[in-house]
């Protein structure tokens, strides 16, 4: 059984059918690519993968367990994290609370533990540093730990985003289009950064992304939407002739 | 000398404002709602320190600690009953609600212990170590209430900042607060992030209450309302949503208060004191501390 099993995912918003009959079946350890043209229905895909949407039809099986239409919060602990498109840290935090926020369900003590201070606080803190330390060396982040999360550059702040979703300790990873904005150095850079988290955590990814050689380069298998259903899928030589893509993007008949 | 004595006594009220202040910033910066019915938690919890170390005898630190688990229990269950169902709706309907809330606790409170005022005896009365500070050769007095009004406010904005910076339950206050979305994404439990937020404000509330009754010695079932409606004018003053915001424009608004109550006119001091509010929103729309929005065009 995969990791994560969609079947005949749908949703409409009153008459408009945003997407339809999505199956999906994600491997642990692999890396999977969503793309199409805008407005094709990816982030919608995403929203209803993390609980911000209730799909109106069809089921998501998080390693054995139907998450379908549970709030974003028991997704989250069930193990979906993502990033998000238009960047959305915590700005007036510091780098490291924002991981922090992230590490919140993974280790945890009582309120009154933190109120009083007692021993187990300092310890569970001082753990939580640790790990959260951790992942921002992981993403070269380590040198700007106090700095706010606003005063990064834009680069690092999408690495920010992904350390963070991270800290969750998912089994699923969703990047909405982490490249985006960057320039190619920074791409090549990034996509080194998602191969390696790959192999470090050993979790699964899925990534929607418009620069094709990123996709191409990076993922495994790609599943390409239109108007809200899947049009093609298959590894990037596959998706780079087929017709039906093609004419997607590029209009035709 | 006597202006040592209205600034001081200023400051203690003012000390006042910022704990009440410090329930409406946090409720609006988490749950980003008008909690109007504030005001009217501080009254009740007056009354359960009225009855209970008023009335029965009972030990003050008791019945403090009584009444602020009592305003704890108040303030979560009306988030509960009245606020939470109304999560995504118009923060009109949120804000109506509010205070239909604070005149169903009023009304309450009237039936229950009828509308005559009563007069509550200090919760440092009686005490030994607790004495107003004599100095310079007698020129200056400082009642015990004032200076116990102070620290303990020093005390618990000293404790909020820390619990707010330094702890994970603090953390997710504040991620809240920024992006709710997001901070749900990242498997913060919003609800019980906002029941925490209610059950702080309630308890200083009840704090805020005693302290304030001990000063002002009558209390009726309208004794939250304006010390409600100033505390809120605080929370606006130092920028809504910003925990030393609250402290710095609850103190300041308590001296403006006391100072031109005794330098201008008694009847006026009010008046000048929503003055004041006004003309800071023209100057500074965010209040003293509050964050400058840029939108990016």
């Amino acid at each position: 059984m995969a990791l994560l099993e969609v079947s005949n995912l749908g949703i409409a918003f009153g008459g408009l059918q945003a997407v339809a009959q999505l199956d999906l079946s994600i491997e642990k350890g692999h890396l999977y690519g969503l793309i199409g043209p805008n407005g094709a229905g990816k982030t919608t895909v995403f929203n209803m993968l993390t609980g911000v949407y209730r799909p109106t039809e069809g089921n998501i099986v998080l390693d054995g367990k139907d998450i379908t239409g549970q709030n974003p919060e028991l997704i989250s602990r069930a193990g979906v994290a993502r990033t998000f498109q238009n960047i959305r840290l915590f700005n007036d935090m510091t780098v490291l609370d924002n991981v922090k926020v992230g590490l919140h369900n993974q280790i945890k003590y009582n309120m009154w533990t933190g109120i009083l201070r007692l021993p187990a606080y300092r310890e569970k803190e001082h753990e939580m540093n640790r790990q959260a330390k951790k992942l921002l060396k992981i993403f070269d982040l380590d040198g700007q730990a106090n700095l706010k999360a606003s005063q990064l550059p834009y680069g690092k702040q999408r690495k920010l985003e992904i350390a963070r979703a991270l800290a969750t300790n998912p089994k699923l990873l969703l990047l909405d289009e982490p490249a985006a904005g960057m320039n190619p150095n920074e791409t090549e850079e990034l996509m080194q950064t998602v191969r390696s988290v790959r192999d470090q955590f050993g979790i699964a990814i899925l990534l929607i992304e418009h620069d094709m050689n990123f996709v191409m380069g990076i993922c495994e298998e790609i599943t390409v939407l239109d108007y809200g259903r899947v049009i093609a899928r298959g590894d990037g030589k596959a998706i780079r002739n087929n017709p039906k893509v093609i004419a997607a993007y590029l209009g035709g008949d | 000398m006597q202006f040592f004595s209205y600034l001081i006594n200023g400051i203690s009220l003012g000390s006042v404002y910022a704990l009440i202040a410090l329930g409406y910033t946090m409720v609006y910066g988490i749950a980003k709602m008008l909690n109007f019915a504030h005001g009217d938690v501080i009254m009740i919890g007056s009354y359960v320190v009225f009855f209970t170390f008023g009335t029965s005898g009972m030990n003050p630190v008791l019945s403090i600690l009584l009444s602020m688990v009592v305003c704890t229990i108040l303030g979560v269950t009306v988030e509960r009953i009245a606020y939470r169902p109304l999560r995504e709706a118009p923060s009109l309907a949120v804000l109506i609600t509010a205070i239909g809330v604070s005149y169903l606790l009023q009304q309450v409170a009237q039936l229950s212990w009828k509308s005559d005022p009563k007069s509550f005896i200090s919760v440092v009365s009686g005490s030994d170590f607790l004495k107003p500070l004599t100095l310079f050769d007698g020129q200056l007095t400082i009642s015990a209430e004032t200076i116990v009004t102070i620290i303990a406010c020093v005390v618990i904005m000293a404790a909020l900042m820390w619990f707010v910076n330094c702890t994970s339950a603090g953390h997710a206050m504040l991620a809240v607060s920024e992006d709710r979305g997001a901070a749900q994404l990242m498997g913060v439990n919003v609800n019980a992030t906002i029941s925490l937020t209610f059950a702080i404000g309630s308890a200083l509330a009840a704090v805020a209450g005693a302290l304030l009754c001990s000063s002002y010695p009558t209390l009726q079932p309208t004794t939250g309302a304006m010390p409600g409606i100033k505390a809120f004018v605080a929370a606006v003053f130092g920028g809504i949503g910003s925990i030393p915001g609250a402290f710095v424009g609850g103190v300041l608004l308590g001296i403006i208060e006391n100072l031109s109550k005794a330098y201008i006119s008694t009847q006026l001091s009010d008046a000048i004191v929503f003055l004041v509010l006004i003309v800071v929103l023209i100057v500074k729309p965010t209040g003293l501390l509050g964050k400058k929005v840029n939108v990016k065009v």
